[in-house]
């Protein structure tokens, strides 16, 4: 339509209409806050009512029946660029929706949040969904009086937070000074020899106290890994790998990020090491190794690594 | 019965554009040339087909009969709604025996106007017009519920418009439209750009006539042997929008089986899916060689035009048995179905 428009068509003040006592009483119940449909003599229940059975074109009975007021939609549309006479200046949904308790759907807008003008339909948006009316605080009787329908609440998400004074005891405390030297300590168990790293203050294999500090090369070979599609803060992109290495010397494999090339490029026996943040930015964690990155050895064979799986 | 059949259909050629026509000025030629293809100036009866509201004038179709000459003055009709039920109105008027020939017409202009705020007033007062809710809106709603439902996909619709754009490029009245574009957007989703049919203008006419008068006008008459209507609730969630059992009643009761070229008028993809399964149409029926609404939808003659396109396909002798078929109303509420047979 050209822009300039020159001709306009219009009732002024709207066109008065009776609704008699069928729609009539859908509107008096929807003013206030109800959804109602009326019993054919077949007794089907017609949502929004008619004056007549649509199979067979005979009165409806005097019953009405309240419904609802939530409902399955039966289909959708999804409006990306809404008009000026829709409900909605940003995307929404139109569906036909069927009321628990009434055998046919009426037509309403469907409010799914809040989306930019052209976006694609949500994938929440589906056959099948429970909705429920949203009302205007203002009703006057007319299809308006819900302003639209909502989903059902489905999924809550509370915010949880607690706030703690932890120490890390003797090992990890240890640990920690070297991590922020620069320095991976470990220790090494008195009975089974094997050096435990990050340091702890009992072998958790033999259960007895550690005696030995060892410190261990920044180095280590890669036993197994993951290739996670979810994003993570800790993550360079996605995908990303996380994945144990066993640092030369050590009897135990650390997990860790493994970054530096594709996804698709990291192996079992795959030689690794640290990637340290800039000095400057060390502290007491181990967050000073932002994740172990491949270096130009040959691989280590799978029976070398394949007790640490 | 009295033998009538299409003995003469002509069209405009169709624009996606304002072209700076009033409508009677689309409409003239068209008249024109249908009187001097079968010699006839004057008709038993003339019945039309348009909507006031396309040009927001009240009984704008009158002015139309300016291009028809009502001097002396002649029998006359006119339906709000596509010229296809003013063909069905002649044809009842040639059956009660005293007329032998019919002037039929149908004729809007989209691209003056926002043809779905049009189509919005359309609908029931009480709960779906106050809604704002648009015929797109609404048949996207029907497209949604019959892919469920039938497990048709998005690329189905897609070469069900590809179809029709080609044919389109190959009619000589129909718009130019490029094959659906890779990417398209969605318009009402699921529906994408291509699967709506476009804004058209445009205007057709047909020439009814019975028994001998119709041999005397047309070397091969397209004879009806059937013309059936039906109409379902006008409440799109009082029905089942996955199928459309009006159209499956009106080809049953004009006898839809056996035809070989069907003209359907879906103004929607998925549209033609529901009309090809309500029909019962196989794969040896050739559906819309002319591009069908897809490729040019002039409003209140696009049902015309497809019982036109059907006819003409008898008088040209491509086909022996062909159908057309208009709807109207929100999601395929009314169809219409006119079988005919080049033998009688």
């Amino acid at each position: 339509m050209p822009s300039d428009v020159n001709h306009v068509v219009e009732f002024p003040g709207g066109y008065t209409r009776s609704v008699g006592p069928v729609i009539g009483r859908f509107l008096s119940e929807l003013r206030d806050g109800r959804l109602v449909g009326v019993r054919t003599s077949e007794g089907r229940v017609l949502v929004p009512p008619t004056e007549y059975d649509p199979d067979t074109g005979d009165d409806v009975t005097g019953e009405f029946v309240e419904v609802g007021p939530v409902g399955t939609v039966t289909t959708w549309s999804w409006v990306a660029h809404p008009a000026k006479e829709h409900p909605f200046d940003r995307p929404f949904a139109w569906a036909l929706i069927r009321p628990d308790g009434a055998d046919t759907a009426l037509v309403h807008a469907l409010d799914l949040g809040v989306f930019d003008a052209g976006a694609e339909p949500p994938k929440t948006l589906k056959t099948g969904m429970r909705v429920r009316p949203k009302w205007r605080a203002e009703r006057t009787g007319t299809i308006g009086d819900i302003e639209c329908f909502l989903p059902e609440v489905t999924m809550i998400n509370p915010q949880a937070k607690l706030e703690f004074r932890l120490s890390g005891g003797r090992a990890l405390r240890r640990y920690l000074e070297g991590i922020s030297q620069g320095r991976i300590f470990g220790n090494r168990c008195p009975v089974c020899e094997a050096v435990i790293v990050p340091m702890k203050e009992t072998c958790p294999r033999d259960g007895v106290p550690m005696t030995e500090e060892v410190e261990l090369p920044d180095v280590g070979t890669v036993t197994t890994f993951a290739v996670n599609n979810i994003p993570d803060p800790r993550a360079p992109a996605v995908p990303f790998v996380s994945g144990y290495v066993l640092l030369d010397g050590a009897g135990v494999t650390m997990l860790t990020l493994i970054a530096g090339v594709p996804a698709d490029q990291i192996r079992m026996g795959q030689r690794v090491r640290a990637a340290w943040k800039p000095r400057e930015e060390w502290d007491a964690s181990v967050g000073n190794i932002k994740w172990f990155e491949p270096i130009d050895e040959p691989d280590v064979p799978f029976d070398e690594i394949k007790d640490y799986l | 019965m009295r033998e009538v059949a299409v003995v003469a259909f002509t069209q405009s050629e169709h624009s996606g554009e304002d072209q700076g026509l009033l409508e009677t000025e689309i409409l003239a030629p068209v008249i024109g040339e249908i009187k001097e293809r079968t010699g006839l100036t004057r008709f038993g009866f003339t019945c039309s087909g348009s909507c006031d509201y396309l040009q927001g004038a009240p009984f704008a179709f009158v002015s139309a009969l300016d291009t028809v000459g009502a001097w002396p003055p002649i029998s006359e009709s006119h339906v709000e709604m596509d010229g296809a039920w003013a063909l069905y109105e002649a044809w009842v008027k040639l059956q009660i025996g005293e007329i032998d020939t019919a002037l039929v017409y149908g004729f809007g202009k989209s691209t003056q106007n926002d043809i779905r705020a049009i189509f919005t007033q359309q609908h029931d007062p009480y709960y779906l017009a106050p809604l704002g809710v648009d015929n797109v809106s609404l048949a996207a709603l029907q497209a949604r519920a019959y892919m469920d439902e039938s497990g048709v996909k998005e690329d189905d619709l897609r070469a069900v418009a590809a179809r029709s754009r080609a044919a389109g490029r190959g009619n000589p009245f129909a718009l130019d439209l490029p094959d659906p574009a890779d990417g398209a957007g969605y318009d009402v989703a699921p529906l994408r750009e291509h699967d709506v049919a476009p804004l058209t203008d445009g205007a057709a006419a047909i020439v009814l006539a019975a028994g001998d008068k119709a041999r005397e006008l047309c070397e091969r008459p397209a004879w009806i042997t059937g013309i059936d209507h039906r109409v379902e609730p006008h409440s799109p969630g009082a029905r089942d929008l996955t199928r459309s059992e009006s159209t499956r009643i009106a080809g049953e009761k004009a006898g839809a089986a056996g035809v070989e070229i069907a003209e359907l008028y879906a103004q929607f993809s998925h549209e033609e899916l529901i009309l090809r399964e309500a029909l019962g149409l196989g794969d040896d029926v050739t559906v819309n060689p002319s591009g069908g609404a897809l490729a040019a939808n002039p409003l209140m003659a696009g049902g015309l035009i497809r019982i036109g396109e059907a006819a003409s396909r008898i008088h040209d002798g491509t086909a022996a048995r062909t159908l057309g078929h208009a709807s109207s109303g929100p999601c395929l509420q009314q169809n219409l179905v006119c079988v005919m047979s080049g033998e009688k």
